[in-house]
């Protein structure tokens, strides 16, 4: 457990495409306390996280775990079924992903607190039906199998085996990636005179003073 | 389309604009901070030359990293030490006010905000911490949110969001003797499953509801994330008014009139429209225990561990997880089930009226040999009335230890945890995998009366049967 830098760049600016290797990770319900332990939250950077996603699961399974898995090395799609991220709010589970290399992961379902910290990354989060992600997760099987995945259409394509699939990602988030306005803490800033005005007509701002 | 809720009155009052996106701003009344997801959000903000937006409706404390047997400073633990040190300094630096320890005014965030008056109806709170659902108890719209959503609010008071849809979770009927709030919540989600309130929040609404204090409120509320559900809520009715006046940051004198005009104008009216309903009847609740690994493994006391066959098709891997992990074989009666550590406390069940419930079982009664039991109040409040009415006597001379305010064996994050393979008796809410610091540790989550019960008996108990008539 040595190097804190990630290693690969992080991203930034207009999220289009994501290419590379896909790792599969099986199974509903993967909770935020699996994704990155709790005792690994007692930190006040998110470098280095990269190094402990899944730590207890991979402990379990002694080298077995696909986080660990030597082809998986270098992957950056991330495959799951449904619910993936529930439970605790942490961004240091999206950020332990990012940081061992993930720039995207396809999943049937996602809970909301974990897709919204993935989003505010620059981390897109796409859905697909049991079935297309069977046939996805099959062909990523094949270690030499190269996906890429383009975020303006949300189209996923495997080179080998050839083929390509259509996912869902949601206009906002699709455009807000595809643009580059995923990181948009300038844009609320920016509203000023709309914050002023919403703070302005709600009573508990002034305790109530008539 | 949901129409007149709460959850639609409050959004659109808080809507500050749509963004390009095709999210909505959201105006954000109260921001809850505490040590363990905001260092980054601070330095964040320094990063982007930004300043906080609103110093004064943001409030901190400190509750995840505190050890809850030695709270003298420096900590034992440097990083733990370092991690409120920050906390420190960032609300220092921004004047933020922070109720840190020995204040009188600490505890776990979620129990200090409602009892300082802080949460009110018709607010939006966020903080970053999943369980801020809690607050939707007094008809607020709450949400935990990620490090870089804590940024945004400290740089601009409001949030990128997507509006919930609504689903109305009608209660009938009146919980029974020895059923509490935690118990309807585990039936609730055993019912409905932890992914079926994606997308959603939660009105809690009903006889059942409307009986309910505010603290069970606030532990059905606290819970509704483990059912999928970002928000649930209640809305404000005489109970929530009652509980709010007086305390130091509720509004009073002629404020207060005003204050309540406006609360009751938000609740969900008549003619308030929802996406769906699902209805319950709490008079045939029983005391709910989880015996898996997600909270939405539970079961009634009297039931046992269910089979492959009684679990629906797309649940069965994770109940084969879930007997392999937790060593139980399917058809194994729940009750009966022996416990090595009994843990009664959290964000869930660390109030005054779960310490009453706990001691009432406890009372005149022995912990079982073998068995290490605790009791952590919420917060430094909680533990002086306790105090005050003897309850701290009750546990100890019971055998339990009575410690420090603080999250504790919820989450494991301070000397508080699990050995090897332990299995706890939990008041918190979550039962996953490796939750309460042993990577093969288990947990039964369930009520704090069930877990009193659990202590004195040295396995999983019927608390009905332990009541005095």
């Amino acid at each position: 457990m040595t190097s804190a830098a990630p290693a690969f760049p992080l991203p930034a600016g207009p999220i289009t495409q994501v290419r590379g290797r896909a790792l599969v990770l099986r199974g509903d319900d993967i909770d935020t306390d699996r994704i990155i332990p709790a005792r690994f939250l007692k930190c006040v950077t998110f470098e280095g996280l990269g190094q402990q996603v899944f730590a207890d699961d991979r402990i379990e399974l002694q080298g077995a775990h696909p986080f660990d898995r030597p082809d998986h090395q270098g992957a950056r799609l991330l495959l799951v079924n449904r619910n993936f991220g529930c439970g605790s709010s942490r961004e240091h589970a999206p950020q332990a992903l990012m940081r061992w290399g993930i720039r995207a992961v396809v999943g049937e379902s996602f809970a909301e607190i974990f897709y919204g910290n993935c989003l505010a990354l620059g981390i897109p989060c796409l859905t697909a039906s049991h079935e297309l992600l069977l046939a996805i997760q099959a062909a990523a099987a094949d270690p030499a199998a190269e996906l890429e995945l383009d975020v303006a259409t949300a189209r996923l394509r495997s080179s080998q085996p050839e083929a390509s699939w259509e996912l869902d990602l949601p206009a906002g988030p699709r455009q807000m990636l595809s643009t580059g306005q995923w990181d948009g803490t300038g844009q609320l800033v920016g509203n000023g005179e709309a914050l002023a005005a919403t703070a302005a007509r709600l009573p508990y701002m002034t305790n109530f003073a008539g | 389309m949901s129409a007149g809720t709460l959850y639609d009155k409050v959004w659109d009052l808080h809507r500050v604009a749509e963004l390009p996106g095709g999210s909505t701003q959201l105006f954000i009344g109260l921001h809850l901070i505490h040590e363990v997801t905001t260092p980054q959000a601070f330095a964040g903000l320094r990063d982007l030359g930004l300043t906080v937006l609103h110093p004064e409706r943001t409030v901190a404390t400190v509750d995840h990293i505190v050890p809850t047997t030695n709270q003298a400073r420096p900590f034992a633990d440097p990083l733990a030490e370092a991690m409120l040190e920050t906390l420190e300094r960032n609300c220092a630096d921004h004047g933020i006010t922070l109720h840190g320890l020995g204040s009188g005014r600490q505890g776990i965030v979620h129990v200090i905000a409602p009892e300082l008056g802080l949460t009110q109806p018709g607010m939006t709170v966020a903080c970053g911490d999943s369980h801020t659902s809690t607050h939707g108890a007094f008809g607020a719209i709450a949400f935990g949110i990620g490090t870089s959503q804590v940024r945004d609010v400290l740089a601009s008071q409001s949030l990128a969001m997507t509006k919930l849809k609504v689903r109305r979770i009608w209660v009938d009927g009146q919980l029974q003797r020895g059923v509490y709030a935690k118990d309807l919540v585990l039936h609730v989600i055993r019912s409905l499953g932890v992914k079926a309130g994606v997308g959603y929040a939660y009105e809690f609404a009903g006889p059942a509801i409307d009986a309910l204090s505010m603290e069970e409120r606030m532990t059905l509320c606290n819970m509704a994330i483990e059912g999928g559900a970002r928000c649930g809520y209640v809305n404000p009715d005489a109970t929530t008014f009652a509980y709010l006046e007086g305390r130091p940051y509720a509004p009073a004198g002629p404020a207060w009139e005003r204050a309540v005009a406006w609360w009751q104008s938000l609740a969900s009216g008549a003619a308030a429209m929802f996406d769906d309903q699902v209805d319950f009847d709490a008079t045939t609740i029983a005391p709910t225990i989880t015996w898996g690994i997600t909270p939405g493994q539970g079961i009634g006391v009297d039931e046992a561990v269910p089979s492959l066959e009684q679990t629906e098709p797309d649940e069965r891997p994770i109940a084969e997880e879930a007997y392999r992990y937790m060593d139980l074989a399917p058809g194994t009666p729940i009750a009966g089930l022996a416990v090595d550590v009994c843990f009664i406390g959290s964000c869930t069940n660390g109030r005054l009226s779960d310490l009453q419930a706990a001691a009432a079982v406890a009372k005149g009664r022995q912990v079982a040999a073998g068995i290490t039991a605790f009791v952590v109040p919420g917060s430094e409040q909680v533990a002086a009335a306790a105090e005050a009415e003897g309850l701290d006597v009750i546990f100890r001379e019971a055998g339990f230890q009575w410690r420090e305010p603080g999250c504790s064996m919820c989450l494991a994050m301070n000397p508080d945890r699990l050995e090897g393979r332990q299995i706890s008796a939990s008041s918190s809410n979550r039962n996953f995998k490796g939750r309460q610091g042993s990577a093969t540790g288990r947990t039964l989550l369930m009520s704090p009366a069930m877990v009193a019960a659990a202590a004195v008996t040295g396995h999983v108990a019927d608390v009905r049967l332990l009541l005095n008539p």
